[in-house]
């Protein structure tokens, strides 16, 4: 991998998790509205994963979206704009959250409902495959969400189908407040793909060169039309389901650990020791990250909030209902 | 004009549509090479093949799912929910993902989308392929709801759900497949949101829907050697609905009936009742009366059928009340 492209990715998860680290902030302030489900500590799964994607492929995301949309390419100040509840927001201040989409970048949309990318991107896959582009639909998602039928109709489909799909499964030991060894009786997600004769690899999420070959190999796979693989991503939330979950039902201990691994430090550590940049280098991807949020939240700012009448508005492309 | 079933009709403007634009596909359960569950797409595996004409396995949600994935990069998929009552299985794509991602993305994602179904009862199918669920669509907004009730307007309806830019639901009722009616030689697109009053009449108005208007229809006939004279008026689509032909029929004849096989409670029938009732108060010569089957599951025995769902018999009565 070059230089350049490793300084991308680097810049890419700092991007994550300062827009998130600011969000934390604009929430306890009460500058956000509703909740937030926060990536921090996975930001090298989405990262390593849209590295080896084209503006045209395909993405799914979940409740815990910020970080698949930021990697794919979505703009800080839209959503930024959108968190705030503001009318320049991705969404026009209607969707919040867990429900931004850029489908000029491909991202078929955060979701608030557990599992529903699944079947979503089955449809994002066929679509490819039926126009006989290459396109791929990367279809990311947690691993409880591996309990709900969504993700087995998935997967029987797909692989029936060989349609181009990649399951990165976030396993990032909890649903909710459940851990995993509480909610499934297995450890890894990817043996799951036995069931349906698609192939599993399991790696470390918070190590981005490890999701970024696994993920290389199973997007090639996919656009050579030899079908779905799902590719676990070993990782850890760090903080609550939402912002403002204090979390009774973590161990310390673990948490502490875990804490040790977290993706960030790690890629700093490794561009400093081989020699990728120096402290410099370091410092200036993170003024100009820094920089992007200040940007980002400026413009969230100075939106105006949506004027009423955008209530009533898309709920369909040629209706508009006034009135109560 | 020709003569053709309802399915017959269907089928014809699947094919028209297949035939007319390379992103619209079709897939559903045993919709290929078997021609789906009632026969309703005969011979298009055949004509089409298997891109275009899909089974799929049985994976209600997942079929709905695939069909919004699809919708929003750029196909214009007609998915087939085999019975209506599966509907319930594909809920959560239906009412929390397909009628809601245009809004909440701002716009950003359009889904012209269609899902076929067949509800309503008659066949001796009981409680779990027999319900008449669309009230629990029309209560959602994002979607959109069709409901035919002649082979014509099956046809005509079917081109303008695949050619809409939003969710279509669109309800064929499985007891009137094999019904017959004219079709235009050159099928044409109806638009939705536009009623047919299906009989011309001077006393009543009776709303009603699906195999429902056969019924009233029938039912008009045996009131009309009353001297009762009875207009029928199909809304053919339950959203957006054609309120200004109803009002304007009740208007005239300031009598409602409103005819609809669902369960009464909550059925839509009751949307329609109440927008008399808020709207056009003063033009009622009498409270406005709804027909629709008991508040029960639909039971297997045919005599209990029978009794449960609505017939003629119970329209003539219920607008034998009103005189």
């Amino acid at each position: 991998m070059s230089k350049e492209n490793i300084i991308e990715m680097y810049k890419t998860m700092l991007k994550i998790r300062k827009f998130e680290e600011f969000a934390v902030v604009a929430t306890g302030e009460g500058r956000i509205p509703g909740f937030i489900h926060l990536y921090i500590g996975e930001e090298a799964i989405a990262t390593g994963v849209c590295a080896n994607l084209r503006p045209d492929d395909y993405i799914t995301s979940t409740h815990r979206g910020h970080g698949h949309i930021i990697a794919k390419g979505g703009e800080l100040n839209k959503m930024m704009a959108e968190l705030f509840g503001k009318a320049d927001g991705y969404c026009k201040g209607r969707g919040g959250s867990m429900h931004i989409a850029d489908a000029s970048r491909g991202i078929l949309g955060a979701n608030g409902i557990v599992g529903a990318g699944h079947d979503i991107a089955l449809g994002a896959g066929l679509s490819a495959q039926y126009k006989g582009t290459d396109q791929v639909c990367i279809c990311f998602f947690g691993d409880a969400s591996t309990n709900q039928g969504t993700f087995h109709e998935s997967l029987n489909m797909s692989s029936t189908w060989k349609l181009p799909i990649v399951y990165v499964c976030e396993n990032n030991g909890f649903g909710i407040s459940v851990s995993q060894k509480r909610h499934q009786a297995i450890k890894d997600v990817a043996d799951r793909g036995a069931a349906y004769n698609v192939p599993g690899v399991v790696v470390d999420g918070n190590d981005v060169f490890a999701v970024s070959e696994a993920a290389a190999e199973a997007i090639k796979r996919a656009r050579e039309g030899k079908g779905p693989t799902i590719v676990e991503c070993k990782t850890w939330r760090q903080r609550g389901h939402f912002e403002g979950d204090p979390c009774v039902y973590k161990d310390k201990e673990e948490q502490e650990a875990w804490l040790k691994k977290d993706p960030i430090p790690r890629l700093e550590k490794y561009i400093l020791e081989n020699g990728v940049a120096d402290e410099a280098g370091l410092k200036q991807v993170q003024d100009e990250v820094a920089a992007m949020v200040k940007e980002a939240v400026d413009f969230a700012d100075k939106s105006p909030l949506p004027d009423l009448s955008s209530a009533v508005q898309d709920v369909y492309t040629d209706i508009i209902e006034e009135g109560r | 004009m020709r003569t053709m079933t309802y399915m017959e009709a269907i089928r014809e403007a699947m094919r028209m549509k297949l035939k007319e634009d390379e992103n619209v596909c079709t897939f559903g359960e045993d919709v290929g090479k078997f021609g789906g569950c009632f026969g309703v797409y005969g011979s298009l595996f055949d004509e089409f093949g298997e891109k275009r004409v899909r089974d799929t396995p049985i994976s209600e949600a997942a079929i709905v799912g695939m069909a919004i994935g699809a919708a929003a990069t750029g196909l214009r998929p007609v998915a087939e929910i085999m019975m209506g009552d599966f509907i319930a299985v594909a809920m959560d794509m239906l009412v929390n993902q397909a009628a809601k991602l245009r809004y909440m993305t701002g716009g950003g994602i359009t889904l012209p989308m269609v899902v076929r179904t067949a509800g309503g009862g008659g066949l001796g199918a009981a409680a779990q392929h027999s319900q008449s669920l669309e009230a629990w669509l029309c209560h959602v907004p994002g979607l959109k709801c069709v409901y035919p009730s002649t082979p014509a307007d099956a046809a005509g309806l079917l081109l303008s759900a695949i050619n809409d830019d939003n969710p279509v639901v669109f309800y064929e009722h499985k007891g009137i497949y094999g019904y017959k009616g004219e079709v235009p030689d050159e099928i044409k697109p109806i638009p939705l949101g536009v009623a047919d009053v299906k009989r011309e009449g001077s006393d009543v108005t009776i709303v009603a829907t699906g195999k429902m208007v056969w019924e009233s229809l029938k039912a008009a006939e045996e009131l009309a050697k009353e001297g009762i004279n009875v207009e029928v008026v199909d809304p053919r689509t339950l959203y957006p609905l054609d309120k200004e032909t109803i009002f304007n029929s009740v208007k005239k004849t300031s009598k409602a009936v409103i005819v609809t096989e669902e369960v009464k409670r909550g059925g839509y029938g009751g949307e329609i009742s109440a927008m008399i009732a808020e709207e056009i108060f003063d033009y009622l010569d009498a409270p406005v009366v709804r027909v629709g089957a008991l508040n029960t599951p639909i039971p297997f025995a045919s005599n209990l059928e029978s009794y449960v769902l609505p017939s003629a018999a119970d329209v003539v009565k219920a607008v034998k009340k009103l005189f």
